[in-house]
């Protein structure tokens, strides 16, 4: 079966109100083609869950988005991603903050059919305060009360490996994978974008069969958009790109989401792509050195 | 011998790692993370670090002048999601720099004023400031010591958990929270006064208690055994030199300051 699908194709799954999960962290390996075709349609009214970068900031400033669940939304070399501040301080959007570590828990729940999972994290902190939804119980097993870290199950998740096969294999090379899989596990449908296609017998390979974090039957549709993460990195392809990112902050504080859009968007990917100096400036860009 | 306020900092937040044994040291920002990496080459060498990154190394990486990272010292992968898998094992402490911290040693990386659902200024989010305040131990890194960060009331937003005890969780004590030195500019405090007040235990050279004092926004406790913070060692400043070539220090306080101060800073 080929899950092979355009951009397009792929997010007409997703549907007014539902929400989404985006793998990748900060700036790295977010499936931006992706989020590029959703800013590009009339879905709106999202709730979405992320490691947030400019993904998250993006899908704010154009409207798509009623809350999100997060934990921080930077830009790490930019600390602060422009848009979701913005967003913030106008109120244009509601919000669920949870550490970290209790947003993945929260995909791991979903991920294993749990309504939630009890830890320690958020006690004595604004995080159980500000977020009424999140409950705190007894334990049955001790005197201690505990947070209920409730499931947080995806409509749809969208990540960016670096490469699949047609049948949804999907490789990360990248030093990291982050949580990707447990975005894909929490999800009903999971929609991957990759830098390249391969074969399915590139997979026989046992060291490249390890770096393959989720089964093929988690991946619905695999769209092949090289150079997809731009602005953030696919490590080890492609290091994110600093100076984009500082012309978005420039155009989002200046005119907002439009001066970004009617710069930069474009009516497809090979639109936005000859606005950014093209695949081979994007493939150029260094990898980042922490 | 002639050392920065950077440096003399540095030393200091190193030193809060001394006696950790086998636990990841996690320095955020670069100060923090050159007295991390100071630490585990000089006085804990069980200390363990990662590249900030994907991997845990047994020789830290220099905090400047990095070209790549392939060739590092790696000793296990170790991604994000495994970070919290040692974060909730305890074995961790963290040397960070809220933008916030009250008297209940509670800290704010994540909005200052306005309201919750339209605050202000939106900074971080809380990242993972409430698990670790929970998990493991914590020490705060200060570059600038007023009252600004040190506020009078609460914290803006409650991100970690600390000695409240309006806020202490049913079933917990004090006991299980472990916030171990604050850093400043002026001086190196802990939570150790009556009750987990803070406490003020050495004055960097040239600074006086009332500077410190006027520049908090509550009660401080002075140790009985109030010291003037070591300076550092030549061996210290020939590591820090190793760690950070290109001299990224001198860049992370206004105006470099010398280590020992001359002049006497106003009230803010």
């Amino acid at each position: 079966m080929s899950k092979l699908a355009s951009a397009e194709e792929a997010l007409s799954v997703i549907r007014d109100g539902m929400t989404v999960g985006i793998g990748g962290w900060g700036p790295r390996r977010k499936p931006m083609a992706l989020v590029r075709a959703l800013l590009r349609s009339d879905v709106r009214d999202l709730t979405l869950v992320a490691y947030g970068g400019a993904d998250v900031g993006l899908l704010c400033a154009a409207g798509k988005v009623k809350r999100v669940v997060f934990a921080f939304v930077s830009l790490d070399f930019m600390p602060l991603e422009p848009a979701f501040r913005l967003a913030r301080e106008q109120g244009a959007i509601e919000v669920t903050e949870v550490d970290e570590g209790m947003l993945l828990l929260g995909l791991r729940a979903a991920a294993w059919g749990c309504p939630f999972i009890p830890t320690a994290i958020g006690l004595g902190t604004d995080v159980i305060r500000n977020a009424p939804q999140i409950k705190v119980v007894d334990s049955p097993y001790d005197d201690k009360e505990w947070v209920a870290m409730p499931a947080l199950n995806l409509d749809v998740a969208l990540v960016h490996a670096t490469r699949a096969d047609t049948s949804g294999v999907c490789e990360i090379a990248s030093p990291d994978h982050y949580m990707d899989d447990w975005f894909v596990r929490a999800a009903k449908h999971s929609i991957v974008s990759v830098d390249e296609l391969v074969e399915r017998d590139y997979f026989h390979s046992a060291e490249v069969a390890r770096r393959v974090y989720w089964e093929r039957n988690c991946t619905q549709s695999v769209v092949l958009q090289p150079g997809g993460a731009h602005p953030s990195s696919s490590d080890p392809l492609y290091g994110f790109d600093p100076s984009h990112f500082k012309k978005y902050a420039e155009l989002i504080g200046e005119a907002g989401y439009s001066g970004w859009a009617d710069a930069y968007l474009g009516q497809d990917e090979a639109t936005y792509q000859r606005s950014v100096g093209g695949l081979d400036s994007i493939r150029a860009l260094p990898l980042p050195v922490y | 011998m002639t050392f920065s306020l950077a440096e003399l900092m540095t030393c200091a937040a190193s030193r809060v790692f001394d006696d950790d044994g086998e636990v990841l040291a996690t320095g955020i920002g670069l100060l923090p993370r050159l007295a991390a990496s100071l630490a585990m080459l000089t006085s804990n060498r069980d200390l363990m670090m990662t590249d900030s990154q994907s991997f845990m190394l047994s020789t830290p990486n220099p905090v400047s002048g990095l070209a790549e990272h392939s060739g590092q010292d790696n000793e296990n992968w170790m991604g994000f999601s495994r970070i919290f898998d040692n974060v909730w094992s305890g074995a961790r402490h963290a040397l960070v720099g809220p933008s916030q911290i009250d008297r209940f040693g509670q800290t704010n990386i994540s909005a200052l004023g306005g309201t919750y659902a339209a605050p202000k200024v939106q900074l971080l989010g809380v990242r993972g400031f409430p698990g670790n305040s929970i998990f493991h131990a914590n020490s705060f890194f200060v570059p600038k010591h007023s009252k600004r960060v040190f506020v009078e009331g609460e914290c803006d937003v409650v991100c970690s958990i600390g000695y409240n005890p309006e806020r202490l969780p049913r079933g917990y004590t004090f006991d299980e929270i472990d916030i171990r030195q604050v850093i400043t500019d002026l001086c190196v405090m802990d939570f150790a006064g009556p009750d987990h007040q803070a406490r003020v235990v050495s004055l960097h050279p040239g600074v006086t208690l009332d500077e410190v004092l006027d520049n908090t926004g509550f009660d401080l406790a002075v140790s009985e055994f109030l010291a003037e913070t070591a300076v550092p060692t030549a061996e210290q400043l020939a590591v820090i030199a190793r760690l950070d070539p290109k001299n990224m220090r001198a860049r992370q306080l206004k105006d470099d300051p010398p280590g020992v101060r001359v002049s006497v800073r106003e009230t803010g």
